[in-house]
């Protein structure tokens, strides 16, 4: 990327100035802090629900409504949630299962649907015809060019997401833990669960415009993955995720302004680097733990484990 | 060094008239084959999806498509690293993903669909990618898109770009898998179907793991040459899946899915040939798709017509097929299919 302005200087004062100083970048930020929130949010309950599968084919399939919004001439950002909720109206279709033929016919499906919907991309890629660089803008994500009106209603779906989200926070969490008491209890179980992943297509839609539509999993899963390592709490590791989806989008953006490369390899490998930190610092304190009672390891690391 | 072409398939400028022999259908098919690109790539496409038809049988039944997920992300990072290096792309594609495939069968049965540790990985490894892709595209940058061009067919696949004698090496490689497999296949189906019971009777579970994790490695490095890393993962399922709902048998699946994955290759690649603005993946792929949205729709009429008829003995409330006794025993089914698979 070539910039007007001078490239990086040892001067981290002046550097961020420099970055401020022109309008895309603080779009950019602005963009990222957004999604950083909805996706750390969104992100966590996905972990705990064990659904990143199913986010991940979201997300995917956020790359063919692009390419076929573009190909028709809408805006890319309608492209982009069109098709995110389509797909997690059918997948909330296709009932969960965890064991047995059933399962294995459900991963044949969830396959078949994630291959034909990038089949799908390639052909509408195709129809428009050569637009190669923006494609991979499309995959491995891009922080340029995002306008003031994409970056508004990056913020109003964001909140409205967080709104339903904080109104189905503790019945949710509930279902999640235990369905089964959840159910018993009258909690709706399978209304929350369409409604998660409609919202979890809105989340997975937000991020793939920043990070592109194949690594939206870095801003979903690694911060909360992170997190869930870090603590058993719930509302602490909820609150760590946040800030460290908005850590790496930060630093992703930073790095990024200043080399060359795609803004979707550092999100994923920040979000990479803090997994593997937060991980062998779990694995440390249990040996210092285990070390210390003086016999077998304790049972430290008690995450809150869903069905 | 592979030449590529664009992702728009290239018969866009070579033909006139595509439609020409097309009332007669022996005459198209004739027009079709004379064209030597579309010969290889009949001849390639066959093999890579007869091997892919009969891995993916495989991967489906044991519930690890997540894994053939992964695997195509390693695959597009292998592809794009090689070219990074400057080395021959099929060392890197083949490379890594039969070293991934190993990491997965190390793994075992952990490596589920919703394993965030796995999913953390390889979202990684397709950064990676990414950046490989772009060293490689910057690298590039004077000699116009090549760059840009390699990405998206390492993504998407080049079947119609290839050479005839990459068609013959690819055709080799995916006859090769489709004959280990053979060999395998017999204890394979019945350490998947069963391990408790294939490891009691002492087949070599873990072996024969490790062994099909290398040919799904090698399948996926011929297929992505063929369809691309991203669609590799349509290729394995769709036709094992639909395959899997047609019928119970084991070994009439595994040829079932096979067939499915060929004439799946061939009516895309026709399709191809007669809509020369569609990428032949995405013809190859529509039709798996639509074969496996048939085997669904056959399935349910079939089990509306079994729960209309009365019911013959008290079943559960769900007389689902897919939820019926799901594991018929390995060897009483294997006698029965006469061997089929054994050499």
């Amino acid at each position: 990327m070539t910039m007007a302005t001078d490239g990086f200087v040892w001067n981290l004062g002046d550097d961020v100035h420099q970055m401020f100083s022109l309008h895309f970048m603080v779009n950019a930020f602005r963009a990222g802090s957004i999604v950083a929130v909805l996706a750390g949010a969104v992100g966590w309950f996905m972990v705990l629900r064990r659904q990143s599968f199913a986010g991940h084919t979201l997300a995917v399939v956020s790359f063919p409504g692009a390419a076929a919004a573009i190909w028709l001439g809408v805006s890319a950002t309608a492209g982009y949630f069109g098709a995110s909720i389509v797909a997690a109206l059918v997948i909330a279709m296709v009932p969960r299962s965890s064991s047995g033929r059933a399962h294995s016919q459900e991963s044949a499906v969830i396959g078949t649907v994630q291959a034909f919907a990038l089949a799908c991309g390639a052909l509408f890629v195709s129809l428009y015809g050569g637009f190669l660089y923006s494609l991979t803008g499309l995959l491995f994500g891009t922080f340029l060019g995002i306008s003031n009106g994409q970056v508004l209603t990056l913020g109003l779906v964001a909140v409205g997401v967080l709104a339903v989200l904080g109104v189905l926070a503790r019945p949710l969490f509930f279902a999640t833990v235990d369905a089964d008491v959840a159910a018993a209890r009258r909690v709706p179980v399978r209304a929350l669960s369409v409604i998660f992943l409609i919202l979890l297509g809105c989340a997975a839609a937000e991020v793939s415009q920043i990070t592109g539509a194949l690594l939206v999993f870095s801003l979903l899963v690694m911060p909360a993955a992170a997190a869930q390592q870090i603590t058993a709490r719930p509302a602490m590791s909820l609150i760590i995720t946040v800030i460290l989806a908005l850590v790496i989008t930060w630093l992703s953006l930073g790095v990024a302004y200043f080399s060359v490369y795609p803004v979707g390899f550092y999100v994923s490998t920040f979000g990479f680097a803090m997994y593997v930190v937060a991980a062998t610092g779990r694995l440390a304190v249990n040996r210092f733990h285990a070390r210390l009672s003086g016999d077998a390891p304790l049972p430290h690391h008690v995450t809150v484990s869903a069905r | 060094m592979i030449t590529y072409g664009a992702l728009a398939n290239p018969l866009v400028g070579a033909l006139t008239g595509p439609l020409m022999g097309s009332l007669n259908p022996f005459v198209g098919f004739a027009h079709m084959v004379d064209h030597p690109f579309l010969r290889s790539a009949f001849v390639a496409g066959s093999c890579i999806a007869l091997a892919a038809g009969l891995v993916g049988y495989v991967v489906v039944l044991r519930g690890q498509v997540f894994t053939g997920d992964a695997l195509s992300h390693v695959a597009f990072t292998g592809a794009l690293a090689a070219l990074a290096f400057g080395i021959d792309l099929r060392v890197g594609l083949y490379g890594a993903c039969i070293v991934f495939a190993l990491l997965m069968a190390a793994l075992g049965s952990r490596a589920n669909a919703d394993d965030t540790v796995i999913g953390t990985v390889f979202a990684w490894i397709l950064g990676l990618g990414a950046l490989f892709l772009s060293i490689f595209t910057t690298a590039r940058s004077g000699s116009g898109g090549a760059g840009g061009n390699a990405g998206v067919n390492v993504l998407f696949g080049t079947i119609l770009g290839l050479s005839p004698g990459q068609a013959l090496t690819d055709a080799v490689v995916a006859l090769c898998v489709t004959g280990a497999f053979i060999v395998i296949g017999r204890p394979l189906l019945f350490a998947s179907l069963d391990q408790a019971v294939a490891g009691a009777r002492g087949v070599p579970v873990r072996t024969l793991g490790y062994a099909f994790f290398v040919l799904l490695g090698i399948t996926a490095g011929v297929a992505t040459q063929a369809v691309g890393a991203l669609l590799l993962l349509g290729l394995l399922a769709a036709p094992a899946g639909a395959s899997q709902l047609l019928t119970a048998r084991p070994f009439v699946a595994l040829w079932l899915s096979a067939g499915i994955a060929v004439v799946s290759m061939w009516a895309g690649l026709t399709l191809a040939y007669l809509a020369p603005t569609i990428p032949p993946s995405f013809g190859i792929l529509a039709v798996a798709t639509g074969v496996y949205l048939v085997a669904v729709l056959v399935t349910r009429c079939w089990q509306w017509r079994m729960q209309r008829r009365p019911a013959p003995m008290t079943r559960s409330s769900k007389p689902t097929r897919s939820s019926k006794p799901t594991r018929p025993s390995g060897p009483t089914d294997a006698s029965r299919t006469g061997g089929l698979g054994a050499t």
